[in-house]
């Protein structure tokens, strides 16, 4: 299949469509009929995936951008983060090396993409959101939030400039709050469980953990 | 949670142990085996054990456990064990995912949630067959587990299936594999003899009649999705401005959907009818000059647009039996249309459904943003939960960096505040302060409403003043003038309060605003009704109350528009050119929500008496959001403030309903049940009240024969009856305790959950040191043990040295 067109097969729309969140409200009703050429899915998910083929496709050089090869390439980290929905976001980096699959965690393909849409999209449940929230915020890596990771995290939210920090008697103290406020076992660090119950009582956070293509 | 806990312990594999398959009743033997380990080391450390504790409460002092040491100078095994404990590996592992997910597909399938016995594993006793696992999961193990959530996956059904899937924190390549191997194969079920020519044309006749269903609803779908608008305006606001002001502008979208349901069944039910069926104007038409655009008078007076317009009788009558007024002009095959009637139950059907979506959209908000325990945990809550990711230009992001910095700045002031107390004076000072500016608000208020009063009065007694139409506009001018003023009079006063929360302080400003509002209603509806109506005696005085309220309508969205140029298009100019600053003013969401709430009351009380009053407040409402859209974008910047914006629409919703919907029902309430209407115009010109046209109706029937007799019992037990009333609130009260009693019952819960799993914690820091000790032991063990045979390798070459020495 050559040519420019952003036209992804019907079989793999339907299977996108079924393993992500994207398209949910563009569905009216969904059937499965399994006769004998095999099960047919329909959906109408045309707008939302291919709006995201379409952007995936224009990070791409010119020779890659047919679909077969598109859904093979591995995108650069600078290509992705110069998304406008990424560019001002001081978690850019991390929201990269977190949804990507390539052994030296460098470069998105279509379907790390799709996933990244996915767990940011409107109907995604505040679950898998907060999960991918924490590691988003694990910034070693380790499965839970020291007091390292919590002062990075404070200043990407403020700011990493000298005279946007909070001063370091501040930052202790805040960090000192933080721990006292979700800590509930005393080890001194925040696991995956008790993050969840602090988003949980945060009804704002699947609002503002979107990103709108 | 059924999670394997991965030890290693020197403890030789007993051949024996292989082959049995280890139930729940021979657990004491495991239990055993166990206490006999722990005794075997701890009899060795029991001196570093006395040690251990020694030294931790020389350091701590505290009753309170600590980890023994930073985590970076523990040794590799220990820091090994802990990365691999579960409440870690969730966190990172995609095993611990797996499995994590294969017990939610077990208890959602099996409704239980005590896992099976045969796969329980007690975290306190480890059985001895787990013993020769490694440390982290290994392919082999993460196979099986995959293997397990596969075969449960095939149990369930398509949709749950794919829904779970759907919900997994995996990669999507993962989730394919996974869906792939957990597809049930349909390979028996195909090539069946016989039955198969028949069902395969009975299937493809269903599969195309579904086909086309299908397309049919997507074309509907799309054209929805095609009617709503706004949905780049929206995005690019968001992407400026952040939620709080999003919430503004969705809350205007609200409002024209309501206003758009009312104007449907005025339309359908009162308006169309009444075109349909012109009655005998009065006189000639008087001349349209282009006044009425705002006083509402003049040529629209005598039309469909007011109440005074409308028949009283019964339309499209059949000749034979004539009504006074009646037109003998029937339509073939028409239906006879009692007007009175249907003005009535048109206006209290509409204000019915209206109630109950307000009231369900309000119990939905309520739902989603509240949460038990949400005022605690407020640090984490702002730190973890603050960032908005649909911001995406640069400076509005660093905006909001620097509104989340002040926000934390302000939290730890806070925070330091109520852990160092203030001094009594220092209260006393604030609560004085404090009641002084309630006090002067609330005068405001109160003088506001006398002014109205006052000025309204002089307005029924000058009688110059009444011929003149423009005269008419003074008195909306003035209050639309107080409307305005009075609250940045309040916004002054409030900046003498000192600031302890500023969520308190949106809150109160709200609330102050508020009462200066309904205070200036209450007395307008006083007016009305009660003077008004005395004065205009003869006169059509429901015409004169509509075109009040459309007058109040259009000089509120003509000063709203002053405002907007003023208050923000020349504020900018004059902040960058003669101030030099650089911010721009900000945009004070609270003030134009009330603005938009306000308006929304006037259209409520305004229906029973100008029925196109709704079609005048959507246009008014899609001008508002275009013009308050683009002076956004030119003028203004986020508020620094901080904005829940989920708990604010709830309080917004509630406004909505309480005061303001409360309020245009009351004021329904009493014009249908206790004035008399005006006896020249209208469709209950001949009768003593409104509600009159319901019981003649209802007489009517009950004349009518027996087969319609349950109508006229229902409207005599339920519709009169002050008992059923009681009943139905009695229920309503008795839910609403059962609730609140439930959400305490959930505090309590919740406290002693935290209680037991700070217990867990103290458990596990206690192991962690215990472990810690034991490594700590082993390598020392091994030191001194190869010293030792250091040793043993140099004395030789010393002694001979000496023999030689």
């Amino acid at each position: 299949m050559g040519g420019s067109g952003s036209r992804l097969s019907k079989e793999l729309l339907a299977e996108y469509q079924d393993l992500t969140f994207l398209t949910k409200q563009e569905i009216l009703l969904r059937e499965v009929l399994d006769n004998e050429t095999g099960s047919e899915r329909f959906g109408d998910c045309l707008r939302q995936h291919s709006e995201a083929h379409r952007r995936f496709c224009e990070l791409l050089p010119q020779e890659q951008r047919s679909v077969e090869s598109s859904l093979r390439a591995q995108v650069p980290f600078e290509q992705i983060l110069s998304l406008p929905e990424l560019k001002a976001n001081p978690f850019k980096e991390r929201i990269c090396r977190v949804f990507s699959t390539s052994p030296a965690k460098d470069s998105l393909s279509f379907e790390d993409f799709l996933d990244l849409l996915s767990v940011f999209s409107d109907t995604a449940t505040p679950d898998i959101k907060s999960h991918y929230a924490f590691r988003i915020f694990d910034f070693d890596d380790d499965g839970t939030l020291n007091r390292e990771d919590l002062s990075r995290l404070v200043n990407c939210l403020t700011g990493e400039g000298e005279d946007t920090r909070l001063s370091a008697s501040e930052m202790k103290q805040l960090i000192d709050n933080i721990l006292e406020e979700s800590d509930i076992d005393r080890d001194g660090t925040i696991n995956l469980s008790e993050f969840q119950h602090v988003i949980s009582r945060s009804p704002d956070f699947a609002s503002s953990f979107k990103i709108v293509l | 949670m059924a999670q394997p806990l991965a030890f290693i312990l020197d403890v030789p594999e007993t051949p024996g142990d292989q082959g049995r398959d280890l139930s729940p009743y021979d657990e004491s033997e495991v239990h055993d085996s166990f206490q006999q380990l722990i005794q075997e080391q701890s009899q060795c450390t029991a001196q570093e054990g006395l040690e251990l504790q020694q030294r931790e409460r020389e350091v701590t002092g505290s009753s309170q456990q600590t980890l023994w040491r930073p985590e970076g100078t523990q040794s590799t095994a220990t820091l090994r064990i802990l990365a691999s404990m579960p409440s870690r590996t969730i966190g990172r592992s995609r095993g611990a995912i797996i499995s994590q997910y294969y017990n939610r597909t077990v208890q959602l399938r099996r409704r239980s949630s005590r896992p099976l016995l045969g796969n329980f594993v007690h975290s306190a006793r480890p059985s001895l067959r787990l013993y020769d696992l490694e440390l982290d999961p290994t392919a082999r193990e993460e196979e099986e587990k995959q293997s397990l959530l596969v075969k449960e996956l095939q149990s369930l059904a398509v949709a749950q299936r794919d829904h779970m899937l759907r919900g997994m924190p995996l990669s999507l390549a993962e989730k394919r594999s996974l869906r792939e191997k957990s597809r049930t194969p349909r390979g028996k079920w195909r090539g069946q003899p016989g039955s198969g020519g028949v069902c395969s044309c009975c299937g493809r006749l269903r599969y195309a009649c579904v086909l086309a269903l299908h397309s049919l609803g997507l074309v509907l779908l799309s054209a929805l999705q095609a009617l709503m608008p706004w949905r780049y305006a929206l995005k690019r606001i968001g992407g400026q401005f952040g939620s709080s002001v999003l919430s503004y502008f969705l809350f205007l979208k609200t409002l024209l959907a309501f206003n758009a349901l009312l104007l449907l069944l005025l339309v359908a039910f009162i308006m169309g009818p009444q075109v349909a069926f012109p009655p005998a104007l009065p006189g000639p038409a008087p001349v349209c000059t282009g006044l009425e655009l705002l006083t509402g008078a003049g040529c629209f007076t005598h039309t469909v647009m007011y109440y005074g317009h409308y028949s009283n009788a019964t339309l499209n009558q059949p000749c034979g039996s004539p009504l006074d007024g009646s037109q003998c002009t029937p339509r073939v095959g028409g239906l006879p249309y009692n007007m009175p009637l249907a003005y009535l139950s048109t206006v209290g059907v509409s204000f019915f459904i209206t109630c109950i979506t307000l009231v369900y959209s309000m119990a939905h908000s309520f739902g989603e943003s509240y949460r038990v325990g949400s005022t605690s945990g407020i640090h984490a809550i702002t730190v973890f939960c603050s960032w908005d990711y649909k911001v995406t230009q640069k400076r509005a992001s660093r905006l909001q960096q620097d509104n989340i910095r002040t926000r934390l700045k302000e939290l730890l002031a806070e925070w330091q505040l109520r852990h160092s107390p203030r001094s009594v004076c220092g209260r006393l000072r604030q609560a004085a302060v404090l009641g002084l500016v309630w006090l002067l608000c609330l005068g405001t208020a109160l003088g506001c409403a006398v002014a109205v009063h006052v000025f309204s009065e002089f307005m029924i007694q000058s009688p110059e003043a009444v011929g003149q139409e423009a005269a008419l506009l003074v008195l909306p001018l003035v209050v639309g003038l107080l409307n305005l003023g009075a609250p940045y009079l309040c916004r002054v006063l409030a900046a003498l309060e000192p600031h302890d929360s500023p969520v308190l302080e949106v809150y109160v400003a709200i609330c102050r605003n508020l009462i200066l509002k309904l205070a200036i209603l209450g007395t307008l509806c006083y007016h009305w009704l009660g003077r008004r109506v005395g004065v205009l005696q003869g006169q059509c005085w429901e015409d004169f109350v509509g075109q009040e309220l459309y007058r109040f309508l259009v000089m509120d969205f003509v000063l709203m528009l002053l405002d907007t140029l003023f208050g923000e298009l020349v504020w900018r100019i004059i902040s960058e050119k003669k101030l030099k600053r650089r911010r721009k003013p900000e945009f004070d969401i609270a003030r134009n929500v009330l603005e938009l709430i306000y308006g929304q009351t006037l259209t409520w009380l305004g229906v029973l008496f100008s029925p196109l009053l709704p079609a005048v407040q959507i246009i008014k409402l899609l001008l508002v959001f275009y013009v308050k859209k683009t002076s956004l974008l030119a003028n203004c910047q986020a508020p620094r403030r901080p904005w829940l914006a989920s708990h604010m629409s709830t309080v917004f919703l509630t406004l909505l309903c309480f005061p303001a919907f409360l309020g245009a029902a009351v004021f329904l309430c009493y014009a249908v049940w206790q004035v008399k209407p005006s006896s020249t115009c209208g469709p209950f010109r001949t009768l003593d009240t409104m509600y009159e046209a319901g019981r003649v109706w209802v007489r009517h029937l009950e004349a009518a024969g027996p087969r319609v007799s349950w109508l006229p019992w229902v409207h005599r037990y339920l519709g009169e009856n002050t008992f059923f009333v009681f009943l139905v609130s009695a229920l309503l009260l008795a839910v609403i305790y059962l609730n609140i009693q439930v959400v305490r019952g959930q505090r309590k819960v919740i406290c002693l959950l935290k209680e037991q799993i700070s217990n867990e914690g103290e458990d596990k820091i206690f192991l962690i040191n215990k472990l810690h000790s034991i490594y700590e032991r082993k390598e020392r063990e091994e030191r001194s043990r190869v010293g030792t045979t250091e040793e043993a390798a140099a004395p030789p070459a010393l002694l001979t040295d000496e023999q030689d020495a």
